[in-house]
């Protein structure tokens, strides 16, 4: 570690001979690794290359100049899918986190709310999404309520959100009550209130623990928004959908998902990376 | 000599077992009492009762005269006279020594930050750990998060300190660096009540050893009465079985 043990330290010609094996070996796994993939891959693209309708295939989901013509529409609807998942995002977190605090609550109180949670939960968490994006979209303008804006995009995220709250109120309560009850026996003794202890000492380990599983949840958001394409609004979807249905090419699809991609994939490598971090993390905490 | 803290026929029972079987027990001020008995006697129990984490099936319990049991009380109102170290040290591990410390100062009793963190060094000062203000308790050696931990239960100027195994989880290397806390603790005139396995600590400090046997005190007395020559034949088991364990 310090650097004086360094410079007066060279291996010793037993290291220096485990590390020529060591080399050795990798090198003979990146062989074997390299091969492998190369006989898969290969086999996979003569099956797909060699397949009877793969040109008619190509033409139908791979058109290069198509799919950079239909590109912008497909961007812009996109976008539309982006500023539902940030805007719905802050509304789930504050929804959830409130949903959560009324589940866990012992407050006498506070009793209504902790069964009106319990329900809101299982209704939204146990219904499929598309369903209750269907019954907001399609339910409410037809009630007529005045001051509710009939905005379809507004009903879709509304839908969402309502959806997401449940799922997301669940992972925050879980790591609630992951917190060890000694915290909670030591914060109370040193004459915190439980709403304090809540709030300082449960809440911040709690919030801490379950952020790879929200950033999980985020992901998720981000593919389910575009379920809001049933309601007629353009968004990346709904603008493919447009575009392949006007020429039976289905290009603008790909593009749609090789965009959703671009976004996803480094979005779940971060969140694989926050969640090992997270173990490590744990693992090293110790005694607690 | 007014009693800071006065247990009178304390019972309490988990489900059907019986952990407290009309316990009494009396604190005066800058006095140390120190519970001894095997695991399972009803020493951690009886501590946690003092603290109202626990609520007890019979009995009163007094601190300074006003009785705690009572369920109209205000629970958070009498801990902050009451000071609890745990056997698992139970420090915030999101929060700094500093943070961990001071929390309640601030929070619970009104200080502003500044006169907070001021009194926070003075202690880890006199505990040989200001270098450790900003670090965050993972970092600490057991013995030291320990220590830190009675700070935090100093920090409230508590009227009695609760100390249950605080070195049971230790290896025996680090057990005497908090010993020798508990002990300036003592010199201090701190009124405390310990549960502990440490025969030789609990002569140093206790001005009455309680010997807790299946809920109840069945001999009490000076360390030098109880520990040396007990009369009691359970007390006397007792602690033929930690002699040959090596404790004594």
């Amino acid at each position: 570690m310090s650097e004086k043990q360094s410079s007066a330290w060279s291996p010793s010609p037993r290291e220096l001979e485990r590390r020529r094996s060591r080399r050795a070996i990798s090198r003979k796994q990146a062989i074997i690794a390299a091969a492998s993939s190369v006989f898969v891959l290969g086999t996979l693209s003569i099956i797909l290359v060699t397949s009877p309708g793969w040109e008619i295939f190509k033409e139908t989901f791979f058109d290069l100049g198509y799919g950079v013509e239909i590109f912008p529409t497909v961007i812009k609807g996109l976008w539309i899918n982006l500023q539902l998942t940030f805007i719905g995002g802050a509304a789930i977190g504050v929804i959830a986190l409130g949903l959560a605090l009324m589940r866990t609550t012992k407050s006498p109180a506070l009793t209504p709310f902790r069964f009106l949670a319990t329900a809101y939960v299982d209704i939204f968490r146990g219904a499929p999404l598309i369903l209750i994006i269907l019954l907001v979209g399609f339910g409410v303008p037809a009630l007529g309520l005045s001051g509710i804006p009939s905005n379809v995009i507004f009903l879709g995220t509304v839908a969402v959100v309502l959806t997401y709250s449940a799922y997301v109120a669940e992972v925050i309560r879980s790591g609630i009550l992951s917190i060890h009850p000694s915290q909670r026996a030591a914060a109370r003794s040193l004459g915190l209130t439980s709403g304090q202890t809540m709030r300082f000492v449960v809440l911040p380990q709690a919030i801490r623990r379950v952020v790879p599983p929200l950033l999980n949840d985020f992901v998720s958001l981000l593919k389910d928004t575009g379920l809001v394409s049933i309601l007629g609004v353009t968004d990346a979807v709904r603008a493919a959908q447009i575009n392949a249905s006007r020429t039976f090419n289905y290009t603008p699809y790909v593009v749609a998902a090789i965009l959703f991609l671009l976004i996803t994939i480094p979005m779940t490598r971060y969140t694989d990376r926050a969640i090992r971090q997270r173990t490590n993390a744990q693992n090293s905490e110790g005694a607690i | 000599m007014s009693n800071v803290l006065e247990l009178v026929n304390v019972r309490k029972s988990f489900d059907t077992e019986l952990v407290l079987n009309n316990l009494s027990l009396s604190v005066p001020e800058h006095t140390a009492t120190v519970l001894i008995g095997a695991s399972g006697s009803g020493k951690s129990t009886l501590l946690r009762c003092i603290n109202l984490l626990e609520t007890i099936d019979d009995g009163q319990i007094f601190l300074d005269g006003q009785e705690i049991s009572d369920p109209l009380i205000n629970v958070d109102e009498i801990r902050r006279n009451l000071g609890m170290v745990f056997q698992s040290f139970n420090l915030f591990p999101h929060k700094t020594v500093l943070e961990n410390i001071t929390l309640s100062p601030i929070k619970v009793h009104g200080k502003s930050k500044d006169e907070a963190n001021t009194q926070a060094i003075a202690l880890l000062k006199r505990f040989d750990l200001s270098d450790k203000a900003d670090q965050y308790p993972d970092r600490l050696s057991g013995g030291q998060q320990q220590r830190v931990a009675i700070i935090r239960s100093l920090a409230v100027n508590p009227r009695l300190l609760l100390l249950d195994e605080v070195t049971s989880a230790l290896d025996p290397v680090l057990v005497n660096e908090v010993l020798s806390s508990v002990r300036d603790l003592k010199l201090d005139g701190m009124t405390m009540v310990l549960a502990t396995h440490e025969m030789g600590f609990a002569t140093q400090v206790a001005d009455e050893v309680c010997f807790l046997e299946s809920g109840s005190i069945v001999e009490r007395g000076t360390p030098e009465q109880v520990l040396k020559n007990p009369v009691n034949p359970k007390t006397q088991e007792f602690l033929k079985r930690v002699h040959q364990a090596g404790r004594l």
